[in-house]
Formats: C-alpha cells, structure tokens, sequence
C-alpha cells in the first residue's frame, strides 16, 4: 500500500495538517467544561474511576463485617448496622462495580480493540455514567443517614415490603435508575461491537473481547429487565400496597423471588465473561501465538450465555420445588462447567503452545486461575440439590461465590488494568508494586475465605451480625478476619499503584507488551483522535501479521485519516462482513445529557421520598431535556449526502433503516423492553399456576369488550404509523403527517380504552393479586403506548419543521419499529387480561 | 528495573526468571500450609454441636460422605488444572503439538467433565430420590416467628384406639405446644411441616438434616432421621431481620423410650406451684399481663403470640437458643429483651420492681 505511487499521503507537510485537524477536532473541552467530554476515553475512565470508588467503598463493609465478626459475640456495630453493612456490601459491589465495570472497562476499551474512534453514541454512554454516579451516591450515601436497605442484596419480600423503613425504596428506586445506565451502554456496545468495526473485520476476525462483549451485551439485555419488571412489582407494592408478594391476597413471595434470580444468575456470569475477556487478549500476548482454539472459545462462550439463564432455580433449591425441577436445574447447573472448562483449557493449550513471557498480567492471571477453578470446582458440589440442602445460605456459599468472583472477575481484572493501563494513560504500572499486591491480596484473600467453607460446614448461616462462643467457630472467623486484612493491604498496595504521580520513567512505550491485537497501534501515550486512521483488517493478529500495519496507520493511509470538515467521525461497517457503509458523525462534547441525568435522576430519588408533584415536574423536565438532546443532536442532515473515506471508498453520511445505527439501537433497546414486559405476564401466569382458581370466579374482571375497543384502536395506531413511514418513504408528506395524527388520536383513546375495562369493573389493585396484576399490564402498556405517541408527535413536529423529510426519514424508522414492538406488547396484553378469563 | 529499557524482551525474561522462578515453589508452600492450617481446624472442630459433617442423621451422614468424596475429587483437579498449566508456563518451550493442544481442550473441557460429572449427578439425584418416599410417623411443624420458633409434635398416623400398645400414650399426645426446642427420637423418620407467620425463614439442624425454607402462605416439608444421641445446635438460614443471627434452638436426640417419657411429660399441663414464691410469681405473671402473650397450660390459656411457656424450664436454653436456662438470664431478659435480642418484640419489663421480676422467673423456673 505505502507503495503506491502518487498517495497524497506521502506528503509530509499534508500528514501534519491533517493530525493538527484531529486533534482540534477530537480535543477534550478545558476547565469545568471539561465534565462535559463524551468521548469514549473520558467517560470510560471515570466510570472505571467510579465503579473501583464503590468497591473500595464496599470493601470498607467488608471490613466492618470481619471485624465484627473476628470473635464471637462481638458488638463493634449494632444488628441493625450490621444488617445495613451486608445489604450495602452486597449490592455495591454486585450493582455498583462487578456489573458496571465491564461496562467502565468496555466503553474504555471497545474502540480502540476495534480501531475505531468512538463509540457510535458517546453521549448515550455519557449519559449513563451520569446516571450510574448519582445512583450510585444515592444507594451508597444513604447509610451514613442510617437508612440504608437492611434486607440483604436480594430484598426478598415478605421482609422487605412489610418492614424496614425508607431503605428498600431507596434499593429499588435507586438500582432502577442504574439499571437504565446498564442497559443503556449494552445498547451501545452492542450497537459498538455490530456496527463499527473496522473495514475487513469479519465477523470471525473479531478480537475475542469483541465476542465477549457482544455476549455479555446481549446478556444483560434479557437479564436486567426480569429484575426491572421485578422492581415496578416490587415499588407498587411497597407504594401503594398492591398485594403482588403478600399471601395474604393471593400473592406470593417466591415471584419476586424467581424474577430475582432469572436476573441474578445470569449476572454471575455477566460478571464473570468480561473479565475472561481480558484474559482471552492477555494470554495469547504473552505467549507470543495466536489464542489456540478461536471458535471454540467463541462457541463456548456463547454456550455459558445461554446455559446461563437456565439454572436460576439453583439460588431457591430449599425453597420446597419438586425433586423433577431440582434434578433439572442440578443437571443444568452441572452442565455449565462444560464450556465454562473449554475456555478455561483453551488458555492452558495456549499457553502450553506457546514461550510463555513472564510478566505482571500473567502473574495475576496464574492467580485467577488457581482461585477460579476452585471456586468452580465448589460450584460443582453446590449443583448438586442434597449437598445444597447443606450449604445453603451458609458460609460455605460465602466461600464459593468469593472464589468464583475473585477468581472469576477480580484477578483477571487487575491483570487487565496492569496490561491495560498505557492505553488509559501512557504509562506503565511498577513491576514491584504489582508483584507484592497480588502476593499481598492472593495470600489474604485464601486465608480469608479458604477457611469459610469448613466454618460454613461448620453450622454457620450467612447474615448473622454475630455467632455464639462454644460451637467450634472462633478460631476460623479470627484467621478470616486476619486474611481479610492482609487483602486489604494488597488493594492499597495496588490502588497505591494505580494513583501514584508517574513520572517520565514510567512512560509506556509504544506496543509494550508486543502484542498483536488492534490497540496496540495506538501512539503512546495515546494521542486524542483514538485512531490516526481506521485500519483495514486481515487477520486477527493485525501487528504480528502485517509488518507494515504500524507506518500504514501513522502516515494516515487507512481510512478517515481526515477531519476536513472539522467534524468528529467514525466508520460503520455491515453487521457480518464489515463493508463500510456509513462515515458516521459522532457528536462532541455535550452538557443536556448531564442535565438530563440529574433530572432523571431527580425523579427516582423524589419518587422515593414519596414528594408525587415534584417527581412529575422533574420527570416533564427530564422528557424534555431528552426531547432537546435527539431533537438538536440526532439525525442531523448532512452537508453532501457522501464522503471519501479513503482506500478509494466513498459512503454516505446518511443512514436510515435497518444498515443505520440508531435503528440497531432502538431494536436492542426494545428488545430488552420486551423482555421486561414479559415479566408481566410471567407473574399473571405464574398466579395461575400457584392457586387452583385463577382469576377467581367471584371477581370482577376487565371484561371483554374494553380490551378488544383498546386492542383494535392501539393496533389501529400502529398501521397508522408504519404507514406513515411508508407514506413518508414515497415523499407523499401531507398523507404522511395526516397518518401520523390518526395514529396518535387512535393510541390516546387506545390508552382510555385499556383501562376502562378494569375501572368500570371495579377492580380495586389492593383487594387481591388478580386486580393487581390486570392493572400492572394496563398501565405498563399505557405509559409505553404514551411514549409511542410522544414519540408520533416528534415526528409529526419533524415533518413540519423539515427535520423530517422523505430523504432524512431516520427518526420516522425507528419510531416505526418501536411501534412494532408496541403491536406486540398490546397484543399479549389484550389477549391476557381479556381473553384468557374466557378459556381460564 | 524502573528505567524504560526494561520491556526489552530477552532482558525481561532474564530479570523474571530470577525473579519469578519462586513462583511455584512458594505457590505449593503457601497451599501446604493452608491445608495444614485447615486440618488443625478441623480436627479442633471436631465436636462442634453445629456441624454438618458431624453425621448424627441419616441424612446428614449421606451427605457428608458424599461430600468427603466430592472434596478428594476436587482437589485432584484442581491439582492437575494448575499443574498442567504452570507447566505450560515454566516448561522449556515448544514440545506440544497443535494436535495435542486441540486433544487437551476437547479432553479436558469436554469428555472429562462429561464422565465426571454424570457420575456425580448419578449419585446425588440417588440421595434426592430417597428422600422423597422417606415416610414418617412424627410429625412436628415448626413455625418460623420473629425470631423464635413455634413447635408442635403430632402422630398423625397412629390413631389413638388402633394401637393397644400405644393407644393410651397417643392419645394423651395428639397434639404438644412447644418452642424453640427440638426433641427427636433416635432412628425414627421425622416429617417437619414448616411454615412462616411473617416472613421467610430456613429451618437448618447441620448435624441431622439439611435445611429448608420456611415461606408465608406456604408449606414446605423436611423428612429427617436422627440417629446418634446427643444435643445439636439449629439455626435459621434465611436472612429474616434484625435479629435473623439470634434464632436458635437446641436439638436434643434422645433413645426413643426417653423421647416417648418427655413427650408425655410435655401433654401434660404445668404443674401447680407448690413454694409460695412460685405462687406469687404465678399471681405476677397472670396479672402483669403476660398471659396476652404466653400459654401456660393449667393456669392461663389465653395468649398466642408469644412461645408457649409451659414446661419453659425444661428446655436448655432461653429466647431461641441464645442464652442458658438461668435465673439470671431470664430476668434480664423480662427486664429488657431488646439488651439480649435487637429487635426483639417482646416488651421490656424494666418498670417492675426487681423482687417481682424475680417472682416471675422463680415461677418459670419451676415449669418444667
């Protein structure tokens, strides 16, 4: 290629302006506008920054809980602190760093393992760390107001919904609005890892972490929003005593508790894929060969997502199943550690093939290994129902679940971050300072919970503040009290590290570690525009393989080495083949998605204080400063419809349709939508199977004839509205925006509709779980068909104003295919709350 | 060290095989110690009251062998995953084949596991099986409170005139109050019937059975055979609030003829108080208002709430197995519960002059 006669880029004096242009145009805003970057770098760091601020926060619990616990009978904190420490340890460091850290460590890195210069919605992921940070201070601040969830990280009700103060509200509403930055960045990785790899990065070209990202995307898209159905379940009833946990009105406690852990096990391994995924792009560096077995890694990876979501049922093995389900679930849970294995072994051949190179990474990786096969190898045992019926919620899980989790996600992580580090920064963490951290945290980590499986054999239940003197447990808590110490001395050692001013001796060098990947070809230390041109790939090992790849990417003779008009830009590729498809302009520097994160916030932390008015307001603020973010920010037209990307390329700059981003972005997200709304029903079915009459014959239902009017109107608005993208699509605008005005009539009255059938009944939600539940449907359908006519008049309004036209038609697609969904969503609900009556 | 050459690749395996080459040797060092350290434990350990390795059930010594087994198991694999990979780490390079490699994945990741692991859900699911055709002639349903356990032993299955040998002794026990105490006789399967009032508990006696949940508007149901005689320790495994960690009880198995001798002694009502103490503590009791909340049966018949108090004294311990049957304990606990149990629901009684309070529990004490 740099061989070409006549490349303009053989021009130095042509090379210096164009990186002069880059870099004004990728430069982070200064001062305290310097809170207003979006760019992947920035936000990705402070959400790493963030999430290791609540694990040391979580870690201090920690602490507090093996010192009460270093001897019997203690009091250093009260029960009832006691009860908040665990709760808050628990869920800080489940919600606020081990699922958030993947997505911290993805929006860090995922661009530059894919060469690319952003993420395709830098200020979505601004967005959701400012959502994640307030969330986070809300949940964590509220213990030292003393009002911090008591109930343990899993609320189970009836004990959290009947007792206990403002904390389980603040749990709630607090990890809701987290989960909305959780699954706002699986949408944009997702979206990151489909649409913007680099040109030629076929799909089985992927780098692994790639692979892993797009699994772990999709994995918590369809785990997070059991759990949010859960939550608005779980609020109504708390709020205004919706009877969905209480038995006393026909409600059951184990609902809450299968939604609980249809999200909570396939977190495990949505905590644990991630940091695998480091090790799948560490191993191979330092063993100085390609991964050995790249589909089977891939293929097993892909298989731990989908078993994951089948073995649930083992978090409630003593809650009474029938031995048929227990077998079941104890078989599958088995059946996990198969793939699980493979990767395992597939890094061990790699290692076994290759001169493995000593180093800090692959220190803390042996490390990994050794502590997470043990905590597999317990796993193991714990499948197996009997033994369960033993080790259940006793220190012995304790044990398992640290294993798994340090092993599983701590280590390797840390060995990400010393391998990592000069991509954040461009310099190198010490050699010494690494050695005697993993000494330090891999001795105290054993000696505090190798000794917690025999004290859980021993009779020891978990959450208890304290234990009594004479039943063989003393000296075990002591010696774990005393590993705990020494871990914590070997996380300050390495947070030390990290925080350390650097000097010009621990500047990085260029590709420190010889690896072959992608990110290595960044400058070092890492210059603004994140790629000085988008690579063109052939292999997955682009720097060992092509001896060229580093000057073609220095002297700008792959893609975009341009920013002519001065505008961010990033390559879209196809989803299997990565042909480029779309220059697609990334936006700057924004402060409505910081504005519209605290009013959003603002909302959850109101509604939790029970202050109604005020969440309204808040809530209409926040619409709005959405409304004004896609409204200036997205699908915004284009100067020339196409553009040079280089290498002889030209694409369009404007996509819209099934090949553009924001509709792969709407799709996701709805899926995820659906998957929450799938809840719904699960628990009206779910009602049905526990009572033997069910709806009861005596009560008064939704009737029929209201959800067939709410049907045939809400489906009426979704004809009308694809119509209108149809209509739009032939540049017939008038018929278009009259299509448009139908379906929002239709979808107002629609709304009317759905819940006139309960009202006019009489179903009052608090007098048993049959009302309840018809009216949850009706008004998780309401609010989302609401939505979809907020979203009719936005198009209508960009119709009008000629932000919407027959050529720029981007928003009217996705507004369509929301509406898709809404078809299905009305549908499922119609036919449940009016039709099943009838055959039940 | 420190200075910017020091990434040069053949310096740096120079510098960390020196340095690094402790690596395994300190590895296994450490590990002895631990299962040295471990094994001390244990040994120490060896009567804890509260294990589930102790085997003094049917149930319990199945699963502690089984786990026995599970646990060699593990820690051969364990041994062999890490041993071939420090090898792969430490071995002088280039002696595996790609073909090798590709054996070592599929063998050790998938045929292995396979082999392994049906044999192990061979043997567990067999121990689920049994379980579920266990039939019981006890029957004792246990009924998770705040924080206290509600007892009550049954022979559903003996009706009273079809057993001459029995007969009389069934009848007499058709039905016994009792709380947070547990009576078992030796080699006879046990059904417990367990429900919550309130909130979710797990009903857990390590050294007899495994646990299981106790859920508001449901039924679960444990079968459980005792088998060595001795005093146990039970706890509740589900986190259930503020004093989740001070719900015990004591589990006492006992020869059947002595179970059979207590059961009957717990039918019966409380004794009179003959010393003129215990009758003023009994006056006391009844008009303090104790009996809104406490049976005593033969004197005051009335409260349901709190444990059935009348053969409190013949239990070993006080408030759900966290204090002994004193004089002592069981003043400061009528003075103040809330001192002994955060949480405790019970009101304090602190504003009774202390000779009364000593009346009460000199009364208590004498229901045995």
């Amino acid at each position: 290629m740099a061989a070409m006669s006549g490349d303009p880029q053989d021009d130095p004096e042509l090379r210096r302006a164009q990186e002069k242009r880059l870099s004004e145009v990728w430069a982070q805003p200064q001062g305290w506008r310097y809170w207003t970057a979006v760019n992947n770098s920035e936000v990705g760091l402070w959400y790493t920054a963030t999430s290791f601020g609540f694990m040391f926060f979580a870690g201090v619990l920690g602490l507090i809980i093996r010192a009460q616990l270093a001897v019997p009978d203690a009091g250093l904190v009260s029960a009832e602190t006691y009860n908040q420490v665990f709760t808050l340890h628990g869920t800080a460091m489940m919600f606020l760093f081990a699922v958030p850290i993947f997505e911290a460590v993805a929006i860090l890195l995922l661009p530059a393992i894919l060469g690319a210069r952003d993420l395709p919605f830098p200020r979505l992921s601004a967005f959701g760390y400012w959502c994640f940070l307030i969330g986070g201070l809300f949940v964590t601040g509220s213990i030292f107001f003393d009002a911090a969830p008591s109930g343990g990280w899993f609320m189970y009700p009836p004990l959290t919904t009947k007792y206990g103060g403002i904390g389980a509200d603040i749990w709630l509403l607090g990890l809701s609005f987290i989960e909305v930055a959780s699954i706002a960045a699986a949408v944009e990785l997702i979206v990151g890892v489909l649409k913007c790899r680099p040109p030629g990065m076929h799909l089985n070209l992927t780098p692994l972490y790639g692979w892993y990202v797009l699994i772990v995307g999709g994995m918590i898209l369809f785990a997070f929003p059991p759990l949010i159905a859960g939550d608005f379940l779980f609020e109504m009833e708390r709020a205004f005593d919706w009877p969905f946990f209480d038995p006393t009105r026909g409600g059951d406690p184990l609902l809450w508790q299968h939604l609980f852990w249809i999200f909570g096990h396939p977190e495990v391994y949505i905590i644990f894929l991630p940091s695998i995924a480091l090790l799948a792009m560490m191993v191979p560096t330092f063993a100085k060969r390609p991964v050995a077995g790249y589909s089977f890694i891939v293929l097993s990876a892909i298989g731990t997502g989908f078993l994951g979501f089948g073995l649930w049922v083992h978090h409630m093995y003593t809650t009474g199943l029938p031995a048929v389900s227990l077998g079941f679930f104890s078989a599958a849970s088995e059946a996990v550690a198969i793939p699980t294995g493979i990767q395992i072994f597939v890094f061990i051949a790699t290692l076994m093939l290759g001169r493995v190179e000593r180093s800090v990474p692959m220190l803390w990786s042996m490390g990994a290994l050794a502590i997470f096969v043990a905590g597999g190898l317990t796993g193991v045992m714990l499948a197996i129902a009997p033994f369960d019926f033993q080790a259940h919620d006793s220190y012995f899980v304790v044990a398992h679940l640290h294993y798994t989790l340090f092993g599983g996600m701590m280590f390797p992580l840390i060995a990400g971050i010393y391998y990592y580090y000069p991509i954040a920064t461009g310099k190198m963490l010490s050699r010494r300072l690494g050695i005697w951290s993993f000494w330090l945290l891999f001795v105290g980590f054993n000696v505090t919970f190798l000794p917690m499986h025999l004290s859980g054999l021993l009779g020891m239940p978990r959450r208890v503040f304290t234990y009594p003197a004479d039943i063989g447990l003393d000296g075990l808590n002591m010696l774990s009290s005393a590993g705990a110490a020494i871990a914590a001395l070997g996380f300050l050692v390495f947070a030390w590290d990290v925080l350390r001013p650097k000097g010009e001796a621990d500047a990085a060098e260029r590709n420190p570690w010889n690896a072959g990947t992608v990110e290595w070809q960044l400058e070092m230390p890492p210059a603004p525009w994140g790629a000085r041109s988008v690579p063109k790939i052939e292999s997955r090992y682009p720097l060992w393989d092509d001896a060229d790849h580093l000057r073609n990417y220095d002297e700008g003779r792959f893609y975009l080495p341009d920013a002519e008009e001065m505008q961010r830009e990033t390559i879209v590729t196809s989803v299997l083949d990565a042909e480029p498809i779309q220059c697609l302009r990334v936006p700057g520097p924004a402060i409505v998605t910081i504005v519209a994160a605290f009013l959003l916030g603002a909302v959850f932390i109101l509604a939790t204080f029970e202050l109604y008015a005020a969440t309204i307001a808040a809530g209409i603020g926040a619409l709005a400063a959405i409304l004004y973010w896609t409204w200036t920010g997205t699908a915004l037209h284009p100067e020339k419809p196409a553009k040079d990307i280089g290498l002889g390329v030209t694409v369009p700059l404007y996509l819209s349709g099934p090949r553009s981003t924001g509709w792969w972005a709407m799709f996701i997200t709805m899926l995820g939508d659906l998957t929450a709304f799938v809840g719904l029903p699960f628990g009206y079915f779910f009602f049905w199977t526990i009572h033997e009459n069910f709806p009861p014959a005596d009560a008064a239902g939704p009737g029929w004839v209201w959800p067939l009017v709410a049907g045939l109107l809400l489906l009426g608005a979704w004809t009308a509205t694809w119509s209108a993208r149809l209509l739009n699509g032939r540049g017939r605008v008038a018929a278009m925006r009259l299509s448009l005005a139908i379906g929002m009539a239709s979808a107002s009255a629609g709304i009317a509709a759905l819940a006139a059938g309960p009202w006019w009944h009489g179903m009052d939600p608090t007098a048993h779980v049959y009302p309840a539940i018809v009216w949850a449907l009706v008004l998780w359908t309401s609010l989302h068909v609401a939505v979809g006519v907020i979203m009719q008049a936005y198009c209508l309004a960009g119709s009008v104003t000629g932000k919407l036209t027959p050529r720029y038609d981007m928003d009217m697609w996705n507004v369509s295919l929301y509406w898709h969904f809404m078809a299905f969503t009305v549908l499922v609900t119609v036919l449940v709350i009016g039709g099943f009556p009838l055959v039940a | 060290m420190g200075r910017r050459g020091r990434f040069d690749q053949r310096g740096e395996i120079a510098i960390i095989s020196t340095r690094q080459a402790h690596f395994a040797p300190r590895l296994s060092r450490f590990l002895a110690l631990c299962c040295l350290a471990l094994g001390c434990l244990a040994l120490a350990a060896c009567d804890a009251p509260q294990s589930a390795l102790a085997g003094a059930g049917r149930e319990s010594a199945e699963v502690a062998s089984f786990f026995w087994v599970m646990l060699a198991a593990a820690a051969l694999v364990w041994l062999a995953v890490m041993g071939v990979a420090v090898l792969g780490v430490f071995r002088p390079p280039a002696r595996v084949t790609e073909r090798a490699a590709r054996w070592l994945i599929v063998g050790g990741g998938v045929v292995f596991p396979t082999i392994v692991l049906a044999g192990l859900l061979y043997w567990g699911l067999g121990l689920l099986a049994e379980r579920n055709t266990a039939e019981a002639d006890l029957r004792i349903t246990v009924q998770g409170e705040r924080w206290w356990w509600r007892v009550t032993y049954e022979r559903p299955r003996v009706p009273a005139d079809d057993d001459p040998q029995r007969g009389r002794a069934s009848s007499a026990i058709a039905r016994v109050v009792s709380a947070n105490e547990i009576r078992l006789p030796a080699g006879e399967p046990v059904e417990f019937v367990l429900h919550a009032q309130n909130v979710i508990h797990s009903f857990w006696i390590p050294s007899v059975a495994g646990k299981m949940d106790m859920i508001p508007g449901r039924e679960t149901r444990l079968v459980a055979t005792a088998t060595r005689p001795g005093v146990y320790g039970g706890v509740c495994a589900e986190f259930c609030g503020t004093a989740h960690a001070l719900m015990r009880f004591a589990v006492v198995v006992e020869p059947k003829e002595a179970f059979e001798t207590w059961l009957r002694a717990q039918a019966a009502p409380a004794r009179k108080p003959l010393a003129s103490a215990g009758a003023r503590g009994a006056d006391l009791f009844v008009s303090s208002g104790c009996g809104a909340c406490h049976r005593v049966r033969g004197l005051i018949e009335a409260g349901e709430v709190g444990p059935d108090l009348t053969h409190l004294a013949s239990r070993r311990t006080l408030a759900a197995g966290i204090a002994p049957m004193t004089g002592e304990a069981l003043v400061r606990w009528i003075r103040s519960p809330q001192s002994m149990k955060p949480g405790a629901l019970m009101p304090a009684y602190a504003m009774l002059p202390p000779d009364e309070i000593d009346a009460i529990a000199g009364f208590l004490l004498g229901l045995e």
